[in-house]
């Protein structure tokens, strides 16, 4: 097994080498097929190492791959955990990505950086792989920081547009103010448990007082904010869309930005101990949700949509979190993986069937020349409303009855959320496939043209796992349901009254319920032939002026300072002392220079003079 | 019958102030020049003098050494006369100032 282990990471960092060291001799389509087939093989490998797993007595096995740092009685060594949790991780991410990358291969054809495009993505699936494999904080930080710039990368993709270059920038800058986050929740283990080793902290938990696991919790909740874009630090998320499509799929929506539940989730253990750290978790994940909601619902651009659409999603796992409902996150963000990859993916389909344009406003009656792409949107758009019996519903309903269970208040705003989602999703669905058809200005009346089988095949696949991934969570099987799978990984779960089968059915009901009066309110507001009425608000579709509020309380100061600094300090201060040494110097040689006048009897005189001064000192010194 | 050693420092002395008298009143280099080789000449003859007085064959050494170096001196010193005197027309030192600045 600690073979196959090692291959699930290797082998996307191995495609990566190839790609990067022979990149100029591989040409356009064989570098995308060597980057697919490497995550396919990973997969490979880790469905095995899954089955080998199930069979094992103890389903945690550490794999030890080289001592890394030795410093006095400090060591880490590298090494890969492997349990439950981490192998439900690397399943949907090496499946999403490889699919996602046999996707690209379409999407990306013709781009003049084809190869750069794959040994990015395989390099982020290998970052990617550290991340959920790793055994330590500190290794996981490696592949944090791996995700991280790979997401800053494709991002920026199109680095000659202004907008994605800065685009990137963002999404730098605000996964900086996380990582300092993580970093301070890792010195404060370290400090305090004496190792970053996930088995050790679990095991020296006693020795984190109160206060020190509210601050663990809280540092590591700002590092979640970062990463899985939740308030306080959202708004790079949006702007990242600029990206590709399938980065958009793969990194924004499916894995990368579901970094931040899988860290608090592995940190299960240490929020056990700090019930206040939880509640600030579910308020936060449960604010997200529903401001990520509204905004969604008034947003023009398809991928500005569904950017902020997974926003909002990942508000409900973090609130599932926060709740102490680890497998119900779980649930929600493999459904999510799923449903949300497949949104992106048709989106990118539709973008590339109408040139490249990305406004709702300029798309309608879509439905009849994408006979691919339009049921597989239509199973997603259904999936994340939360339709029975799709995953979407189970998954949402389990989150939903642990906010239930956990506070009233949370499951209030959890459920304004869902009918929010069925709108925001609904709205975008009409405007697209339904309705008259307004791109005809974009694609000069030529008809749109369905993708090629590489990119209608995984929305296909993606489509199929949608419907079926509720099963992964049914709540009358819990023996192979992924709860009962995963659970285990978390010890002893905060104390939760279980919710009777009546409670759950009868919230399944208000769900659906929900979700379709959200449907029907999308549909009668948006399905009218033009001019159909406007109901955005530009106060949703400046994303609450967060952005600005940022830019005055942030940005302008710090750029009042900078012009501070640039106008006074440097030439007043910095200048004025160099400037003021030499003019100081200058000034005093003024006076000194006159004595050098070029007549030579005038040095004479001085050197008879200094001659006379020795001769007398001399012999004053003899008397 | 000898001579005392003052006598021979008096001299040098006399030499050596008319040198130097003579190197700050006169404008001619080659005068200048002159004075300069009468007051090296006045070191010697102390060195000498000394040299004899305390039979230190040191004295008499150090006069060649300076003899050399005296005649390395004029005729570097001579050569930069005739040039100036070549561009100028003239030997006056007062009129040298251009290297102040």
């Amino acid at each position: 097994m600690a073979h196959v282990a090692v291959l699930i990471p290797l082998l996307p960092l191995v495609g990566f080498l190839i790609l990067i060291t022979m990149g100029n001799q591989i040409k356009e389509p064989t570098s995308g097929w060597i980057a697919t087939s490497v995550v396919g093989a990973s997969f490979i490998a880790t469905v095995i190492a899954f089955v080998l797993l199930l069979h094992r007595h103890s389903r945690e096995a550490t794999v030890n791959l080289f001592s890394w740092i030795r410093v006095g009685n400090f060591h880490v060594h590298v090494a890969l955990l492997l349990d439950p949790l981490s192998i439900t991780m690397c399943l949907f991410v090496t499946g999403i990505s490889a699919l996602i990358h046999l996707y690209s291969i379409g999407y990306m054809h013709g781009e003049k950086d084809f190869n750069k495009f794959f040994i990015y993505l395989n390099l982020f699936v290998f970052s990617m792989l550290v991340l959920v494999l790793a055994n330590s904080l500190l290794f996981t930080f490696v592949g944090w920081e791996g995700v991280g710039v790979c997401s800053y990368w494709l991002v920026s993709y199109y680095f000659e547009k202004p907008a994605a270059a800065s685009a990137g920038k963002k999404a730098f800058i605000y996964n900086r103010v996380g990582d300092l986050g993580l970093l301070f929740a890792m010195f404060l283990l370290f400090h305090h448990t004496g190792s970053l080793t996930y088995l050790t902290i679990f095991s020296h938990t006693s020795s984190l007082s109160p206060t020190t696991a509210t601050l663990v919790v809280l540092s590591l909740l700002l590092a979640a904010a970062g990463k899985s874009a939740q308030i306080p630090l959202f708004n790079w998320l949006p702007d990242a869309m600029e990206g590709p499509t399938p980065v958009s799929a793969l990194i924004h929506a499916a894995t990368m930005v579901t970094a931040g539940v899988y860290l608090l989730c592995r940190m299960g253990p240490v929020l056990a101990l700090s019930s206040s750290g939880r509640l600030t978790i579910a308020i936060i994940g449960a604010a997200t949700a529903l401001v990520a909601a509204t905004i969604a619902t008034s947003q023009r651009d398809i991928k500005k949509v569904l950017a902020f659409s997974t926003v909002s999603q990942i508000g409900y796992m973090i609130l599932a979190v926060g709740c102490g409902a680890y497998s119900a996150a779980i649930f929600l963000m493999v459904a999510h993986a799923f449903f949300k990859a497949l949104l992106f993916l048709g989106s990118g389909s539709v973008i590339h069937s109408l040139n490249g344009e990305q406004d709702l406003h300029l798309m309608g009656g879509l439905r009849k020349y994408l006979p691919l792409t339009f049921p597989t949107f239509l199973i997603g758009w259904l999936t994340i409303s939360g339709i029975p019996p799709f995953a979407g519903f189970w998954a949402k309903g389990d989150v939903l009855v642990n906010a239930f269970e956990y506070n009233k208040a949370l499951w209030v705003v959890g459920l304004l959320t869902a009918v929010l989602t069925a709108y925001y999703m609904s709205r975008l669905f009409v405007l697209t496939f339904r309705g008259t058809e307004r791109f005809r200005g974009i694609t000069h009346d030529h008809d749109p043209h369905e993708s090629p089988w590489v990119m209608t095949a995984p929305l296909v696949i993606l489509a199929v796992l949608s419907v079926l991934g509720g099963v992964l969570g049914l709540p009358w099987i819990h023996v192979s349901s992924i709860e009962g799978f995963i659970n285990p990984v978390f010890g002893a779960l905060p104390a939760l009254s279980h919710a009777s089968t009546t409670v759950q059915w009868s919230l399944g009901i208000v769900d659906v319920i929900a979700a379709v009066f959200g449907l029907l309110a999308a549909f009668t507001l948006w399905r009218r032939t033009e001019p159909w009425p406007l109901y955005e608000s530009s106060f949703l579709y400046h994303v609450w002026h967060w952005d600005d509020f940022y830019d005055a309380t942030i940005g302008r100061p710090l750029t009042a300072f900078a012009d501070f600094s640039s106008d006074v300090i440097e030439p007043d201060v910095i200048d004025g002392a160099v400037m003021g040494t030499a003019v100081s110097v200058r000034k005093s040689s003024e006076g000194l220079r006159k004595l050098q006048d070029g007549l030579v009897r005038h040095y004479a005189v001085a050197m008879v003079l200094g001659i006379a001064v020795i001769v007398l000192f001399l012999v004053g010194r003899v008397w | 019958m000898s001579i005392p050693i003052a006598w021979y420092l008096v001299l040098a002395a006399v030499l050596f102030g008319i040198g130097a008298f003579g190197l700050l009143t006169k404008r001619s280099a080659l005068i200048m020049f002159m004075c300069i080789e009468l007051m090296l000449n006045a070191v010697n003859l102390t060195f000498v003098t000394f040299s004899r007085s305390f039979s230190d064959i040191g004295g008499q050494v150090t006069v060649f050494f300076v003899m050399v170096v005296a005649a390395a001196e004029v005729t570097v010193g001579l050569g930069i006369v005739v040039a100036v005197f070549r561009k100028r027309a003239s030997t006056s030192v007062d009129e040298l100032t251009e290297l102040k600045d």
